[in-house]
């Protein structure tokens, strides 16, 4: 089995689980995130719970910082491989004649996404990190802040302009890169079902749509604020 | 019509290569891109210069010697075909065409055009084949029923005629679809199934140490294909190893 993994297909397998764990990962968090929207105080709830559950922050939490450390060290493991195996350049290559832009650029569009995590990470965990387990404090309120701080914080950051602008881009590249990377998680799994009509419209629909919803919720609170 | 050419020339398998110019006049739009190759040749023959060197054999569509990146895709502009089907009515008077040899870090240059696919072969014999008594008393294979589906399926991935345009096409370098076909071939009937497990995992084993790359998933090589051979034999091959590897 572990020679499976150091297989060229082993790595792919490997690559297309840790994406389906954070297509699914990234459900949960935009269905959380539509809370803010709908009702606040939900919201605060949700977040209190998530925040403060043993099972979610010791287990749930370290699962998934792997599942994205190691989604992107293997995408560049890959692409680092790739292209030595490609050897000289073509002085003319036209890959638009046979694949889609999205494909040939999961390493840019990836590393697009990791700057935005880079970013995402100084906006809201490690603060998170610094509030619960430097000072100690899990009580999950602030000073002039009635009940819940968790709403309020979110509020707050999607108050600056800049900060949108930048969400807005990294998820224009997140939809570029599930555009791709839903159904080619199938065939690298061994599935023919990516290569399906069926497949391949929930695939555009999870890739516009989840994206697109961080996009307004991010719009939603900075102009209703 | 009258075309110019840019064409990869390099001397051997050492030296560096480099992008020359070469115009041709009169080229009927009834030949094929190889008969074109043939009067450019026979030009640079009676100006005392060295022919350029290109692979081909059977000029028929069905040996895969031919190979060759016209204007930036493997086999030219056309589908479902080699070079050497490629006809010049694909081409109108007066283009520039660009032609260089495929490229992989599997497939080095012996000269100008001409790659070393002999990884290739080496991933065959690795595993490519089914161990059968043929001294005579082999059984008829007819008698061994077979579903309608898995025939035509291990049949189509056996028309796989190993040119190497997925590998020179795709942007990974990636010998998947070849050997995702070769795999498929034998994996989907009974008188295959029983070296299934070593011949995947040697085969796919020879491929990495060849030092092809990973596929992503482009799709690119199932379009370039002379031979039409589908993607699905690649996630076939996928599940092939997995089942191997437990
Ligand atoms: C952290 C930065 C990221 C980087 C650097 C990155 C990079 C890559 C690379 C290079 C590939 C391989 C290309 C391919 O298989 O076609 C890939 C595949 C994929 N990525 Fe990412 N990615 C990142 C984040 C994400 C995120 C956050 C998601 C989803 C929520 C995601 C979903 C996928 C999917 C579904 C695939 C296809 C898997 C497969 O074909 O086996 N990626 N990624
Ligand atoms: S899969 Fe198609 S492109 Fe690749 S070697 Fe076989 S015939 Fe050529
Ligand atoms: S020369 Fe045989 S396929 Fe082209």
């Amino acid at each position: 089995m572990s020679g499976f993994f150091k297989s060229s297909i082993g790595r792919k397998v490997a690559m297309a689980l840790s994406a389906f764990f954070l297509m699914f990962f990234l459900l949960q968090h935009f269905a959380i995130n539509m809370l803010s929207v709908f009702s606040p105080d939900t919201f605060n709830e949700v977040s209190h719970f998530m925040g403060t559950n043993p099972l979610v922050q010791f287990a749930l939490q370290p699962v998934l910082i792997f599942g994205v450390v190691f989604h992107f060290i293997m995408g560049f493991i890959l692409e680092l491989k790739n292209k030595k195996a490609n050897g000289v350049n073509y002085a003319k290559n036209n890959g638009a004649a046979n694949s889609s832009w999205m494909s040939r650029n999961m390493i840019w569009s990836g590393v697009a996404i990791l700057a935005f995590v880079v970013l995402h990470f100084i906006d809201f965990w490690f603060p998170e990190i610094n509030t619960k387990f430097i000072q100690g404090d899990w009580s999950g309120t602030m000073d002039g802040v009635e009940g819940f701080r968790y709403y309020e914080e979110l509020v707050h950051k999607f108050s600056n302009p800049a900060r949108v602008v930048a969400y807005v881009i990294a998820f224009v590249f997140l939809a570029l890169h599930l555009m791709h990377g839903f159904t080619s998680a199938f065939q690298s799994m061994g599935s023919t079902a990516g290569r399906k009509q069926t497949l391949q419209n929930i695939g555009k629909a999870y890739s516009i749509i989840i994206p697109l919803g961080f996009v307004v919720i991010a719009l939603y609170h900075f102009f209703n604020h | 019509m009258n075309l110019t050419l840019k064409i990869w020339r390099q001397k051997d398998s050492s030296s560096k290569g480099q992008m020359v110019d070469y115009k041709v006049t009169d080229i009927s739009e009834h030949m094929s891109f190889l008969e074109m190759m043939d009067v450019l040749n026979e030009q640079l023959v009676n100006t005392g210069e060295e022919p350029v060197a290109f692979d081909h054999d059977c000029r028929e569509g069905i040996c895969g010697m031919c190979s060759m990146y016209i204007n930036g895709e493997a086999h030219g502009p056309d589908r479902g075909i080699t070079t050497c089907q490629l006809h010049m009515r694909m081409f109108k008077d007066g283009d520039t065409i660009t032609i260089e040899p495929f490229r992989a870090a599997a497939f080095p240059v012996i000269k100008d055009l001409v790659v070393d696919r002999t990884s290739f072969e080496r991933i065959q014999q690795a595993g490519g084949f089914i161990s059968v008594n043929t001294s005579g008393n082999t059984q008829d294979a007819n008698s061994i029923p077979i579903s309608k589906i898995a025939a035509d399926e291990a049949m189509d991935a056996a028309t796989c005629i190993g040119c190497g345009a997925c590998v020179a096409t795709c942007k990974n370098s990636s010998a998947m679809l070849f050997v995702g076909a070769k795999v498929s071939q034998y994996a989907l009937l009974p008188q295959g199934r029983v070296e299934a497990t070593e011949r995947v995992q040697n085969m796919v084993a020879q491929m990495d140490l060849e030092g092809f790359g990973n596929c992503t998933n482009t799709g690119a090589c199932e379009v370039e294909c002379p031979k039409g051979i589908s993607l699905d034999n690649i996630a076939r091959m996928n599940r092939e190893l997995m089942k191997a590897s437990v």
